[in-house]
């Protein structure tokens, strides 16, 4: 009897469980499928928020976190106005701590979107800036690469700087090519670990190439 | 048994779907507006059901939407960039819930006004900021010297014959410059008669500027015009070493960054040697000493945490120069000037965020100048002449001149909510003055002072929202020599009008001693004193900034030296500035025009009347242009002054001791064109290490008479125009830096 009972509850733990986790995945699935349109169609904060949602719900995630992070520093990079960069790169940069503190350590996907606050922060005063968080966005680039040398995402935006250089500054769109050609290449082989893992960029990246011709 | 099981089946079904649908039902709707307190919706706002994945965006107009399946009682929360966290317990029931929201905007320095009235800013960080370091060292006119820079915004006048910054109908001497904080004396290389001296530090030295015309703030004093609050740089990007050659003498510096990354050192060396350039360029005085500089300089900095920063510079120059000019009595004779000046300057500060809101600033620094002048009469065949008898006699002296100055300096801060503060601390300074003079008659004539001067300030920011803020001071200020105290007010206020524009006001009493020459002889004085109203307008774009600022500004206790030695001097000055700069409109192109309009008059020292100071011009304007070729790499830079003349006098005293005006015009308009060229060949070489500034640079290029004042002889029949030295002043030279790259162990140390 008591083996039964134990064995109920075990087994309504785990249903319990696999909902929940169900839950969880088919609400990240959902808002993850959402990324490129959301960009888009000006809805990114809304994406975010939603990230936000989940990750302070589950509190043991990292993802939610890092896809919170993505959709604030892509706002970022995103206005025209300057003025908010600042707050909202800093907003990005908690999202990512916590994402960072969940994850426990500084992968290469984390590394990415570091280096994507950094130039976030620097295009508010480019020529003021570079210095500074140029060299940060750079070697973020490369600690990204270094903790796996699979993921197109540091190569893709490498590319896209390099795209945003001025010529003389050694950017262009010539130099900007093999960078996304090699990216492109990258996401063909590229597997995401999990199907939440990030896997974003590729349409970015095609978009970049159609412009370099 | 089938029937019944297909029954149980059945009924399973309908329960289940009777179940599903009661859930569906029992949603609850959540629906309203968010807005601020002014009523203005606020879009983006994150809307969350606590711990659960329900929520949603306020859209556009505020409004936001969402279902759950919650039940009883949750806690909605709202968050929003730039506004405080809002949130409420709900009891959830099933339909339909309007739940309207109110946010408090956050008060934060981003969005704060800030008080404008007074001050420039140039920095690289701060949002008020009009002009950056690289403006400074890129202005045509300025020849990388920080207070040539300061002199094409409004406030400042072209003086050419006395260094020094004349603000708003002030002397030199009222303009005082502070480096982290404390009091620097003797900022500029020593005074040369009738030629006004460069400023001694290099511009790199300086991340941030504030350039203040008139009301400041109470953390400093004993300035009535003016003050420039100059902040150190802090770690290097990356250990480097550097070389420089040009038209005047070579350069060589190394700089160190440890590889933790918390911890620098750096020295420099310059040699400043004006013997080839004046052998090019000839130069209206007869240099029998031609200018001569050893300047060295060590830094070190430390980040002992997080937040806290620890830096040290020191400086070190050794200058000589001599020079001779017709005598102005007498068409035989001629005036040779020599100086020998030895410099050194230390200064260290600490500061450190303290937690719960104090942060702690601690500066201290020592100054120590010596100047050893000759001058003389001369023959034609210049040797030294005596003639015993006036005016001749006061024309051959030597004097040591040596001045000490040590400075503590502590200023605490407390966060209150928002970003209100409140600051207060207060300064040490002993200043040891000496003097030694000897003539024909006279022999080692000593006269000394020392000066133990207290200082205590307290000072408060209060922003009542994001839209207005008051900053209220006051300071206290003891000086032993004089004997006396004083205690004066400051008061500013900001308010936002529309977007980006604000009104602000500033209000503010300043006391100053007079100066060494005559402390030197008496202690019998009271503090001059200055009271400052300024009314400003202001507007900041990303693209444009507009600055229209009205002043009053009346003089009391001003020094007289004629009949008596006494405080019985006044005066006023008003006017209005103009300041524009457009970085967009123009691609690559970036200006800024600066208008000043002053109306002064004083009665001091040998005045007869009140009367305008040879040193303000009622109109003065600069236009400043940078364009940035990217294509050449080079950048072009040029700047135009014009000022209206300047009132002359030859004041004389009759036989009663009384002066009056013998004689008195207006100086030519001032007209100075200035071009400069930087042109960075390795520009853009993304893995170059090293990179090269050419500078090449030309003031006055148009050769406009520049008269600056006129000299007269003892009896009045004589009168000489002080000019330049030299027409046109040429620059060029070739600044190379060597930037050892360590990306490898800035990746590994994880920045």
């Amino acid at each position: 009897m008591k083996k039964t009972i134990l064995t109920i509850f075990a087994i309504v733990a785990t249903v319990a469980a696999f909902s929940q986790s169900e839950r969880y995945t088919s609400a990240m699935k959902q808002n993850i499928s959402m990324l490129d349109s959301a960009l888009s169609n000006g809805k990114i904060i809304d994406l975010s928020n939603n990230f936000e949602r989940i990750a302070n719900a589950e509190k043991t995630q990292w993802l939610p976190y890092y896809y919170a992070s993505y959709c604030t520093i892509m706002d970022a990079l995103m206005r025209e106005d300057k003025k908010q960069v600042d707050v909202i790169a800093d907003k990005a940069d908690s999202l990512l701590t916590k994402a960072q503190e969940l994850a426990g350590n500084e992968n290469s996907e984390i590394c990415v979107i570091k280096s994507m606050i950094a130039t976030a922060h620097m295009t508010v005063n480019p020529p003021g800036r570079y210095m500074k968080y140029g060299k940060v966005s750079d070697n973020y680039i490369e600690k990204a690469k270094q903790l796996d040398s699979t993921n197109p995402r540091p190569v893709y935006l490498q590319g896209q700087n390099t795209f945003y250089t001025p010529k003389v500054f050694g950017g262009g769109k010539e130099k900007a090519k093999p960078y996304l050609e090699k990216a492109l290449a990258m996401y063909a082989r590229f597997v995401p670990a999990t199907e939440l893992s990030p896997s974003w960029g590729k349409s970015g990246t095609q978009w970049f190439l159609s412009q370099c011709d | 048994m089938y029937s019944n099981n297909a029954t149980v089946n059945k009924t399973f079904i309908t329960l289940t779907f009777l179940l599903l649908s009661a859930f569906s039902f029992a949603q609850t709707t959540l629906s309203g507006v968010i807005k601020d307190y002014k009523g203005k919706p606020i879009p983006g706002a994150s809307i969350t059901l606590r711990d659960t994945y329900d929520g949603a965006t306020s859209d556009s107009s505020g409004h936001y939407n969402f279902s759950t399946p919650e039940k009883g009682e949750k806690i909605l929360a709202v968050t929003c960039v730039g506004y405080k966290a809002w949130e409420q317990t709900i009891n959830l029931h099933a339909g339909q819930m309007p739940v309207n929201i109110m946010l408090k905007e956050n008060l934060d320095e981003l969005k704060a006004v800030v008080v404008t009235a007074g001050s420039f800013e140039a920095s690289d960080s701060k949002r008020t900021t009009v002009l950056n370091s690289i403006d400074i060292v890129t202005t045509a006119s300025a020849n990388a010297d920080v207070t040539a820079a300061i002199r094409t915004l409004p406030g400042t006048q072209q003086v050419g014959e006395k260094e020094g910054l004349f603000v708003r109908g002030g002397s030199g001497e009222e303009a005082k410059i502070f480096i982290d904080g404390t009091l620097v004396n003797n900022f500029f290389f020593s005074s040369v008669p009738d030629i006004a001296q460069r400023g001694r530090f290099n511009p790199f030295l300086f991340k941030g500027t504030v350039f203040t015309s008139g009301g400041y703030s109470a953390l400093y004093g004993q300035a009535l015009s003016a003050a420039l609050i100059l902040e150190t740089v802090d770690l290097p990007e990356r250990t480097s070493a550097n070389f420089g050659l040009s038209t005047v003498g070579l350069n060589a510096g190394y700089q160190k960054l440890a590889k933790n990354n918390k911890a620098s050192w750096g020295i420099n060396y310059n040699y400043t040697n004006l013997l080839p350039y004046f052998a090019v360029v000839p130069q209206k005085p007869d240099y029998f000493r031609v200018p001569l500089y050893h300047n060295a300089e060590g830094n070190f900095r430390i980040k002992t945490s997080r937040t806290g920063m620890l830096k040290f510079y020191g400086y070190f120059n050794y200058n000589q120069l001599g020079l001779r000019n017709q005598d102005i009595d007498s068409s035989t004779l001629k005036n040779a000037f020599g100086l020998f000046n030895n410099n050194e300057y230390a200064n260290l500060s600490y500061k450190e965020v303290l937690g719960r809101g104090w942060k702690f600033n601690i500066g201290t620094s020592y100054s120590h100048n010596l100047d050893n002048v000759n001058t003389d009469l001369q023959n034609q065949d210049n040797e030294n002449q005596h003639i015993p008898y006036y005016p001749y006699l006061q024309k051959a002296f030597k004097v040591d001149s040596r001045s000490q100055l040590a400075t503590v300096k502590t200023v605490l801060e407390k966060h209150l909510s928002g970003i209100s503060a409140v600051r207060f601390g207060g300064e040490y300074l002993w200043n040891k003055e000496n003097t030694d003079y000897s003539n024909d008659t006279i022999k080692h004539a000593l006269s000394s002072y020392i000066d133990n001067f207290t200082a205590l300030f307290a000072e408060t920011d209060i922003y009542i929202t994001n839209d207005l803020a008051a900053k209220l001071g006051t300071r206290y200020e003891h000086s032993s020599y004089l004997n006396k105290s004083n205690i004066v007010p400051r008061a500013s206020m900001a308010y936002k009008i529309g977007n980006k524009g604000q009104v602000s006001f500033a209000y503010g009493m300043f006391y100053q001693k007079p100066e060494r020459n005559y402390l030197l002889f008496n202690n019998n004085f009271l503090y001059q004193k200055a009271t400052h109203y300024i009314l400003n307008y202001q507007k900041l774009t990303s693209e444009h900034t507009f600055r229209v600022e009205a002043y009053y500004k009346k003089y009391n206790d001003l020094l007289k030296t004629v009949p008596d030695t006494n405080n019985l001097g006044y005066g006023y000055a008003q006017g209005i500035e103009v300041f524009w700069r457009d970085k967009k409109s123009l691609k690559n192109f970036d200006y800024w025009l600066s208008y000043s309009y002053l109306d002064t008059k004083r009665d001091y020292l040998n005045y007869p009347k009140s009367m305008t100071p040879n040193f303000a011009a009622t109109h003065t304007a600069s236009a400043v242009v940078k364009k940035f070729v990217l294509n050449w790499k080079t950048q072009f830079n040029a700047s135009y002054t014009f000022a209206t003349g300047r009132p002359y006098y030859n004041l004389m005293a009759d036989g009663a001791g009384k002066y009056y005006i013998a004689d008195q015009g207006k100086t030519v308009t001032y007209n100075n064109l200035s071009f400069s060229v930087n042109y960075l060949p390795r520009l853009g070489k993304k893995d170059s290490k090293t990179f090269i500034v050419w500078v090449l640079s030309a003031t006055n290029v148009l050769g406009n008479k520049l008269v600056y004042n006129y000299n007269y002889s003892a009896n009045g029949m004589n009168k000489v125009a002080v000019t330049p030295p030299a027409g046109r002043f040429y620059f060029l030279g070739c600044f190379i830096s060597f930037g050892i790259d360590r990306t490898e162990d800035v990746i590994n140390n994880n920045l």
